[in-house]
């Protein structure tokens, strides 16, 4: 019972009284008080009754490790109008994120290390999430010679991606994999083969024909998917795949695990809740990459995320500028703005319908991601660094995209009504959000 | 002005962005308000007022010859003060954005744009933007709603009826605005459209659409009451869909010797421009089976219907908020 904080005797930071401590990592899940001084949870349990500064009441409200996010895109450097590494950083911690990965398709690409450390200096200075950041895995993302990969990760990139295009050439992906076994780290693909994808917009299939838009097959993702797997058999290397999106990719990941191969992945909230359906209006807010699939894959994702296949809930947090959503859907930009809304996106995904419950849920957007790029997160326990976020699971809202702190508002979910919203979010040990109550 | 329409029957679209949201019933106005128009160009005085000090704007994004100047004279016949617009797009859009563009034009006082562009779903964007009436002449490979009309106006003079007719459309498929455009008209006048080309010019999933496929013209040229040779396009052709031009004319090409297998009376019809020798040999294009010039007459009747009946849904529009 006795916590470290016991043995001092002054006031603490936080105590967050009587919520549902829900750690997926080390198996607990029950009502219990969370004590927090000096940036770590340094009491857990029952009736703390230590004074200090802020004290929350969570009666019925869930206490969680703070969310990390495997896939933002927050522009900068080179796109500051869309969103910058504060205004993503203050979204995330909104949405309920205290550590997020940038992707690293910035301009110019995050492909070596003095820029990996450029992303970490403006987040520290933002100090609303933790930023981590992977590095690209080609020059510039051209997808032909490597970039300094061990300089980066040096530098603390925490894995490596070309994401927004996968690495089209077998033989330098080959080579890429080699050189990261080399390194330990996690080289993370969006899987898409470009010859066969070529310009397409939107799921190839009966809407894009009944439109008359390009298509882009499954099977794009799925060649390249498999493709690089067998590379991985051969290689060793940890393999992450981003945003997979069809029924495809999910037997292919599926045997990939079960062959116990160190392959990874994570899904999108749009994944789970859109068809391309939804593109019959050409609203370019549908247009996103991979595209929306069809009700069969989303079928597939959920009962792969019930089965424990897939290892973390992303957002691919991805802002655009209205003037650029509002071209012709043959020329908008791909992407969703969706960290602050996050959390209730899922929870309407996997959790009302009952596919999972709140620990599976919780454990796929925090320890589990935290495991994907080895990063010590994602976990409430005495010492830890307390990055915490405490839900309403009860509370209904009406997503409004106009109060988004991120910068962008491209943003489908306008005007749904989501459940479970983030009240709190403590990062570091400090109370960095509260949300306005609303009656 | 017009036969055949029925006095409980009330046109209310102030744009035509496409068929396949209309009704049959709608279809049919159209074409029967055309008919009503007809007239007007074998008159002395070749002009009616129903536009008069109206403006209508071409705007086009893409190289046009024939649909350009059969909307330009349409607008023309009915009075109404037309601006040219014309500019190359290119798929990565520099400078003016087509929404920036069209609100600029809508600042000088519009009453209809008549838009051909080359991304799907352009006509709809500027409906959602601006107040002016938009017309749909051909987006991306979407539709081309006003081709599609003066084909079934077309058939309909010929045949009487599309009732219970096989219409084949022959070609690529897979990028043709107007096979989607005649497929919906087609079918919801009671025709029974079979598509037929190569599976490489097939659009996915072509199956679910209301229509027979066949990969063999030979297989199907007896049983047709009308063909309908599209153009190849080989500026919308990526890659290489067929090996030659050779082999795509020894499968699926109108030729004399095909002719001779199909219906006497089998009315052969072309949206132009021809690529002679190619999707349709010279003599047949020219023969007594092909309507392909009197399709393009009707275009300018049918052109001033859909001009006059989006009009008119907009005075009427303007008159319910007053």
């Amino acid at each position: 019972m006795d916590g470290i904080w016991n043995r001092m005797s002054e006031t603490a930071d936080i105590l967050i009284r009587g919520g549902r401590v829900i750690d997926p990592a080390n198996g607990v899940d029950k009502q219990a008080d969370v004590l927090v001084a000096d940036g770590q949870m340094v009491q857990i349990g029952s009736s703390i009754s230590v004074p200090a500064q802020t004290v929350i009441d969570a009666t019925d409200k869930l206490v969680v490790p703070g969310l990390i996010d495997l896939h933002v895109h927050f522009r900068e450097p080179g796109d500051e109008e869309e969103e910058t590494i504060a205004s993503g950083s203050a979204a995330a911690l909104a949405g309920g994120f205290t550590s997020v990965v940038c992707m690293p398709n910035t301009k110019p690409a995050i492909d070596e290390a003095t820029r990996v450390e450029y992303i970490h200096r403006m987040g520290r200075q933002a100090r609303k999430t933790f930023i981590y950041v992977m590095g690209s895995i080609t020059q510039n993302r051209s997808g032909k010679e490597l970039s300094e990969m061990g300089l980066m990760a040096q530098a603390g990139a925490v894995g490596f991606t070309d994401d927004g295009d996968g690495v089209q050439d077998t033989s330098v992906m080959l080579r890429a994999l080699k050189y990261a076994k080399m390194l330990d780290t996690l080289l993370a693909q969006h899987a898409q083969d470009n010859s066969l994808a070529k310009n397409g917009v939107m799921n190839a299939g009966y809407n894009a024909t009944t439109l008359g838009l390009p298509g882009i097959d499954p099977l794009a993702e799925e060649l390249m998917l498999w493709r690089d797997i067998q590379l991985v058999r051969k290689t060793g290397t940890r393999y992450h795949a981003q945003h997979i999106s069809t029924m495809g990719s999910v037997e292919i990941v599926r045997q990939a695990k079960a062959q116990g191969l160190p392959v990874t992945c994570e899904v999108t909230p749009h994944h789970l809740l859109l068809t391309d359906n939804a593109v019959v209006d050409y609203d370019t807010n549908f247009k996103v990459n991979p595209p929306l699939r069809t009700s069969k894959d989303i079928e597939a994702l959920k009962e792969a995320i019930q089965e424990g296949i897939i290892d973390a809930l992303a957002t691919d947090h991805a802002p655009h500028l209205k003037s650029e959503k509002e071209l012709e859907f043959l020329t908008a930009p791909f992407g969703i703005a969706s960290l602050e809304c996050a959390l209730g996106l899922y929870v309407k995904a996997l959790v009302e319908p009952g596919v999972i419950g709140w620990p599976e849920l919780i454990a796929m957007m925090t320890h589990r991601p935290a495991g994907v790029v080895r990063i010590t997160r994602g976990t409430i326990a005495e010492g830890d660094r307390a990055d915490i976020t405490i839900i309403n699971p009860d509370i209904e809202y009406v997503i409004d995209a106009d109060k988004f702190l991120s910068k962008s508002r491209n943003c489908p979910y306008n005007g749904w009504l989501a459940k479970s919203k983030v009240e709190h979010t403590i990062l570091g040990g400090e109370l960095r959000y509260s949300a306005q109550v609303n009656h | 002005m017009a036969r055949r329409r029925t006095d409980k029957f009330r046109w209310h679209r102030k744009h035509l962005l496409g068929l396949r949201d209309l009704s049959r019933q709608e279809i049919e106005h159209i074409l029967d308000t055309a008919h009503g128009f007809e007239q007007i160009s074998t008159r002395s005085i070749k002009k009616a007022p129903a536009l008069r000090g109206k403006v209508v704007v071409n705007m086009f994004f893409e190289d046009s010859t024939r649909t350009r100047n059969s909307f330009t004279l349409a607008a023309n016949r009915l009075s109404a003060d037309v601006i040219e617009f014309t500019k190359k797009s290119s798929s990565v859009s520099k400078g003016e954005t087509l929404i920036d563009t069209a609100r600029n034009l809508e600042a000088m006082g519009i009453d209809i744009v008549v838009i051909r562009h080359n991304a799907g779903g352009a006509a709809k964007l500027l409906s959602r933007t601006i107040n002016a009436c938009v017309v749909n002449a051909g987006d991306g490979f979407n539709e081309h709603p006003t081709q599609a009309l003066l084909d079934a106006y077309t058939i309909r003079r010929v045949r009487g009826s599309l009732e219970g007719l096989k219409v084949g459309i022959v070609g690529d498929i897979a990028h043709s605005r107007v096979a989607r455009s005649n497929v919906w008209a087609l079918t919801k006048l009671g025709a029974e459209v079979v598509l037929i080309g190569p599976p490489t010019l097939m659009p996915g999933k072509v199956e679910q659409l209301p229509v027979r496929v066949s990969y063999s013209l030979d297989d199907v040229i007896e049983e047709l009451d009308v063909i309908n040779m599209l153009r190849i396009q080989f500026e919308r052709l990526g890659g290489n869909p067929f090996p030659s031009v050779r082999e795509y004319s020894h499968f699926f090409g109108l030729t004399v010797d095909r002719m001779k297998r199909a219906k006497e009376n089998i009315t052969v019809m072309h949206p132009g421009p021809i690529n002679r020798g190619l999707e349709i040999e010279s003599e047949v294009a020219d023969g007594p089976n092909s309507v392909i010039l009197q399709q393009v007459a009707n275009g300018l009747a049918v052109r001033m219907a859909v001009l006059f009946l989006v009009h008119q849904a907009a005075i009427e529009e303007q008159r319910g908020k007053v």
